[in-house]
């Protein structure tokens, strides 16, 4: 043993090959598959990529570390589906760059959150989360409700997404900015919003400026609002 | 460096000759229990991988001889303790309010089915035992806005108040100020004409005036005399329990530009027997009818 | 005694021909700043867990709430303490191991250092100020990435270059590990952090990978940083240091070479342990578990190596307090590479995934492992390199050593119970079988034992500042040894 060492051993680049070789193995044999096995995404019906309003305040949950707290993925284990509801498919966070399905949980699951309070509800948890739930670790986000949101990017995001795979039409991509407006004026007339992004949400607005708590809220009522498990299978899911 | 094969000392092994900054090494051969535990995890590893889902290729992957999935396995789960108390469950489902009250193990059931849900659903909103908060009912003081008896608030959770469900619970306050229907002085004096039914009146004024515009504007919901109105879920004003607030500043609000708060439906995420359960649960705070 | 020639004129060579004189200013420097970061990283380890107690402590601003400031204990904690402690250790390991001078003249290796330096300080502040790809210890956004990138290939011809220049016949062993390291780091580092921008001038960019894939992806990262930058650097750390400080030889050159390649080979699957019972599909999570159990033994190849070195030499542990850290850091590691295995047990993991038993897990390879192995070293370094007869106090190394133990015991004795506490609550069923616990019960019921660990965490913090003051006391004390006494007995 010792004597074929000495091939590594006397030689750092050699050693630096093998080092190499050896670590990449395991890389491409877990990954690649992934991309190429079909039944990894489930095929299910509604997952849309998100809204510009909904985007901006995923931007902003991804900024703020709320996933060092929350979880976004109902794992397949009988009391996490009795407490938090149907188990996460891959599809659900298909368009999601970053993932967020975190690794702690000092807060509850958020993968289905969407329409389980009202936004009423989420704009006063969020700025004083003790005020509502007393026994709460959550940190105050009233600061969130008093920063304008950037809007000036919009476009540039989407399609940013776009370019890593998310189908944003050109359609939605060309009124993005109109459709984050729209849908945070709960007074406007939201059909067009509603039919590029089916079952989003109408969030406070009244007509002062949006501010990235707005965001936040919309991004929060559409969390696992979107595959209708109604017509889905065991079969089907099977991945 | 001439590399010199000694012995050392204090275990009698071989060194492998080369020095490193004074550092020398044994050829001590491998521990033969760290062997022999490697190999083995290394066959349990490969038994595991043999038995469950593992290796990928391409466009597929060894499914395992035991034919595992963890969505089969959970669904399966699922079954079994829905199987453990479904009859309990479905015994709630079917039974009358009456009957599940009549029925102490039914009932207890529903209590405990009632306990876990609302404090998972409930109760961010509602508060520890339906203490309530501001803008938000307290289910136990018996002050009910739309109904108290079992099966109103069991129509209640099922639908939601303002929730979007198209069978929801549903009624809009006028904006009397903010729409500019009454001056803010008219408004002032409405209010200290409602501090009078809320028991708490403001010393020195006249709620003549007060009176008067209450009766025009808001007695078509809220009563002649504050008593409410539940059918368009019109609170009672002749009451010490309020849902937005309690000062002369908080009805001022109120009329000025009221909450209209939002109670979720709870059908599509709770089924018909919790929604019963939490019915019965809610019912027993105390307040109930 | 042989070595002591060697190690007390560090300006020489064995052979008396050439004269080596080693690069010390730049190792010097890194003890300086490890120590810098160690203080910070815990420090701010402490308010996180203040905040776990007591959330009003978040102040309200953006700038101190949890989710900003988290990224900064875990980032200064393994990058800029471990990180720091692992480039100056790699440099002084290597120029003495293989007897030359850094490849690539001082400029070189100053630019790793501090340009690594400030890749810290602007990932910090750009936690802080609010960017971040969420990406678990790699949350620094794409321009910090970038620059990190030239500044560890740089790391990486510096000590490559070194390797190729030596003077002894063979690499020794701590040079394997350190090299894996640095190489292997580089290849997880712009694997995981592929990403497109959404303006050059801009600092937000969007992952290029979604869902579970990019979990996966994130995770083949995440473990690994643990394996190569937690595990294997240190081991490199390990290889020098204790052999040093014992004055006796490598117990196993054999499970060296054994350990050392069947580590780095498995360590790379093991992934998929952070994802199970998740989107992720069966078969990776099957893979992510068993190699996860093939890696126990080759884990612990390294802890046999450690402690078995020290045939002969326990009576040392006495008298040398650094050689007594890096002995108990040789046993958490042991510990922490057996608990690691079970938790990949998919059923271990079904209760411990998403609770404190991980925070625990972590901290005793952090604590036990990372920060003990990584002061041990230090206290070894400090007299050697400001050439001094030994520590200011080995009282005082002594009371660190107390301390900072007690806090590891607080700090994971607590988050055990918490944790298995948490899982066992979240899956309680009562009687009639429905569930027996609200979520807002187990954070309640955690409340005690987060402030234990946090007192633990307080009593981590004040060891490190004893043994900052320790330190500063040795470098200025006057008394220069005679380079013969330098380290005699050591
Ligand atoms: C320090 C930990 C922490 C951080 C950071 C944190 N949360 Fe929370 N969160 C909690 C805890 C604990 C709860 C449960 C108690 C409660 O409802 O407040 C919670 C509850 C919630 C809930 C209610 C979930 C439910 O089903 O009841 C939402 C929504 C939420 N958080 C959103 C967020 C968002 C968005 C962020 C980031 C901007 C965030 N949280 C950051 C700890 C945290
Ligand atoms: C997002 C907050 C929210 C949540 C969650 C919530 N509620 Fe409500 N609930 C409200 C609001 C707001 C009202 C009063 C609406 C109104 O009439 O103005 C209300 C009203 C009610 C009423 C009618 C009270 C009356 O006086 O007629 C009942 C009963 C009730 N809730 C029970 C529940 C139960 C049981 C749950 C859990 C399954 C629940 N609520 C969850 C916000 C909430
Ligand atoms: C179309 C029906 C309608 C009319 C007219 C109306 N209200 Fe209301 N009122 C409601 C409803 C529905 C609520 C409860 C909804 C909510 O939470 O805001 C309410 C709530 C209130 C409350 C809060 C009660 C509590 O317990 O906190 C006050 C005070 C009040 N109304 C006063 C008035 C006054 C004064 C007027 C006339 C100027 C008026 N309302 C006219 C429907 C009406
Ligand atoms: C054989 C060795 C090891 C194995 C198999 C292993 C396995 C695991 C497992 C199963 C988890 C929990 C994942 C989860 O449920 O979320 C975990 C988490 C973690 N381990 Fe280890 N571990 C090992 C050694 C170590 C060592 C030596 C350290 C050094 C510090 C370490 C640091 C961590 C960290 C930082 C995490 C947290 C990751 C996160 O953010 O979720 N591990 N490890
Ligand atoms: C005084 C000492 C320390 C204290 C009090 C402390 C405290 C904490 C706290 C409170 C957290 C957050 C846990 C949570 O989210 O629930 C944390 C996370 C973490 N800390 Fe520390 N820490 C200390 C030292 C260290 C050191 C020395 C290291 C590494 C060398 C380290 C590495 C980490 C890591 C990797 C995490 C993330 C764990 C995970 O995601 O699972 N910590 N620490
Ligand atoms: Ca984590
Ligand atoms: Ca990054
Ligand atoms: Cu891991």
């Amino acid at each position: 043993m010792a004597i074929r060492h000495e091939f590594f051993e006397k030689n750092a680049i050699f050693l630096l090959v093998g080092t190499l070789l050896t670590v990449a193995v395991g890389g491409i044999v877990e990954v690649i598959p992934l991309f190429t096995i079909e039944t990894t995404v489930e095929k299910v019906q509604g997952v849309r990529p998100y809204s510009p309003l909904e985007l901006r305040g995923r931007d902003i949950y991804v900024r703020e570390g709320c996933y060092l707290c929350h979880s976004q993925q109902i794992r397949a284990l009988r009391d996490e589906v009795e407490r938090y509801g149907h188990y996460s498919l891959a599809a659900e966070s298909m368009y999601d760059h970053p993932f967020q399905w975190g690794s702690k949980r000092i807060g509850p699951d958020l993968s289905r959150v969407g329409g389980k309070y009202s936004s009423e509800w989420h704009y006063a948890h969020m700025q004083n989360p003790q005020a509502l739930v007393p026994e709460s670790l959550m940190p105050k986000y009233a600061f969130l409700a008093e920063t304008p949101l950037e809007t000036g990017d919009i476009q540039a995001r989407l399609r940013t997404n776009r370019m890593v795979g998310v189908p944003y039409t050109d359609d939605q991509i060309t009124n993005a900015s109109v459709d984050l407006f729209a849908q945070a004026d709960p007074n406007g007339d939201p059909a067009a919003l509603m039919k590029r992004y089916p079952k989003a949400n109408l969030v406070a607005g009244d007509g002062r400026r949006v501010t990235e708590l707005d965001a936040v809220v919309a991004y929060l009522q559409v969390l696992g609002t979107m595959v209708n498990f109604a017509d889905t299978s065991t079969e089907k899911l099977q991945q | 460096m001439p590399t010199k094969i000694e012995k050392d000392s204090v275990t009698g092994t071989d060194t492998t000759g080369h020095v490193w900054d004074g550092v020398r090494e044994l050829n001590t051969p491998l521990p033969k229990w760290w062997l022999y535990t490697f190999i083995a995890c290394i066959v349990f590893a490969l038994g595991q991988m043999l038995l469950y889902p593992s290796v990928p290729y391409g466009v597929g992957y060894f499914h395992g001889l035991l034919g595992y999935s963890q969505r089969k396995s959970v669904d399966k789960a699922v079954a079994e303790v829905t199987a453990l108390r479904g009859q309990s469950l479905q015994a709630i489902q079917k039974a009358s309010f009456a009957e599940i009250q009549a029925d102490p193990k039914l009932l207890a059931t529903a209590m405990t089915a009632g306990r876990i849900a609302f404090a998972e659903n409930c109760q961010p909103c509602h508060g520890a035992g339906g203490g309530g908060r501001l803008g938000y009912p307290a289910l136990a003081a018996g002050a009910w806005i739309w109904g108290g008896k079992l099966p109103e608030i069991q129509q209640t959770l099922i639908h939601g108040i303002r929730s979007g469900d198209p069978d929801a619970r549903d009624s809009q306050m006028p904006k009397f100020g903010v729409d500019g229907l009454l001056k803010p002085e008219q408004i002032g004096q409405i209010a200290e004409y409602v501090m009078t039914l809320y028991g708490t009146p403001v010393p020195n004024v006249d709620v003549a005036p007060g009176k008067a515009l209450f009766a025009e504007n808001c007695a078509a919901c809220h009563g002649l005399n504050g008593e409410g109105k539940r059918e368009v879920g019109a609170p009672r004003l002749a009451s010490k329990v309020h849902l937005n607030g309690l000062s002369r500043a908080d009805v001022v609000a109120q009329i000025n530009n009221p909450r209209m708060g939002v109670m979720p439906a709870w059908n599509t995420r709770l089924n018909e027997a919790t929604i019963k359960s939490l019915a019965l649960y809610v019912h027993a705070f105390g307040g109930g009818e | 005694m042989s070595d002591i020639t060697a190690d007390a004129m560090p300006m020489m060579a064995h052979a008396p021909a050439r004269v080596v004189v080693y690069n010390e200013r730049i190792v010097k420097n890194a003890v300086i700043m490890a120590m810098f970061w160690g203080v910070v990283a815990f420090t701010v380890g402490v308010y996180l867990a203040l905040e776990l107690c007591w959330p009003a402590f978040n102040l309200g601003y953006s700038f101190t709430n949890f989710g900003r400031l988290r990224p900064v204990h875990t980032s200064a904690a393994i990058f800029a303490f471990g990180g720091t402690a692992l480039i100056g250790t790699s440099f002084h390991v290597v120029q003495r191991t293989c007897r030359t001078r850094l490849f690539g003249g001082d400029a070189l290796a100053s630019f790793v250092f501090w340009g690594y330096q400030f890749f810290i300080v602007m990932a910090a502040l750009s936690y802080v100020m609010g960017f971040s790809q969420s990406r678990e210890y790699a949350e620094p956004e794409w321009y910090i990435d970038i620059w990190l990138t030239v500044v560890w290939v740089a790391y990486l011809i510096v000590f490559l270059g070194t390797l190729m220049m030596r003077e002894e016949p063979h690499i020794y062993v701590a040079n394997w590990f350190y090299l894996a390291f640095i190489v292997t780091v580089a290849m997880l580092h712009i694997g995981n952090n592929l990403a497109i921008p959404v303006s050059f001038f801009g600092a937000k960019s969007y992952s290029a990978f979604s869902g579970a894939q990019d979990a996966l992806i994130q995770w083949w990262y995440g473990h690994n940083a643990v394996g190569f930058f937690l595990t294997a650097g240190f081991l490199g750390m390990m290889y020098y240091f204790i052999p040093k400080a014992a004055n006796r030889p490598v117990y196993s050159y054999r499970l060296s070479i054994v350990h050392f390649w069947s580590l780095i080979f498995l360590y790379i699957w093991a992934g998929p342990h952070h994802l199970h019972w998740t989107a992720l599909p069966d078969w990776a999570q099957t893979l992510g578990m068993a190699f996860s159990i093939m890696l126990w033994m080759p884990s612990w190849g390294g802890m046999i190596n450690g402690l078995m070195t020290l045939s002969g030499a326990w009576d040392k542990l006495r008298t040398d307090p650094g050689l007594r850290f890096s002995v108990t850091a040789v046993g958490f590691y042991g510990m922490s590479t057996f608990e690691g295995p079970v938790m990949s047990i998919r059923d271990v993991n079904a209760l411990a995934h998403y609770t404190d038993w991980v925070v625990g897990h972590v901290h005793s390879g952090a604590l036990g492992w990372v920060a003990f192995i990584s002061f041990g070293a230090i206290y070894y370094l400090v007299p050697v390199l400001w050439k001094r007869t030994g520590l200011f106090s080995n009282k005082l190394a002594a009371w660190h050593y107390w301390i900072a133990t007690l806090g590891i015991v607080f700090y994971i004795t607590s988050l055990w119970v918490a944790g298995i506490m948490q899982g066992l609550m979240w899956r309680a069923y009562d009687q009639y079988g429905f569930l027996q616990y609200s979520f807002v019960e187990s954070v309640v019921a955690v409340h005690p034992y987060y402030v234990i660990r946090m007192v633990g965490g307080l009593l981590f913090l004040t060891g490190a500042l004893i043994m900052v003051y320790n330190l500063i006391r040795t470098v200025n004390s006057p008394t220069t040894a005679p380079a013969a006494a330098l380290r005699v007995g050591a």
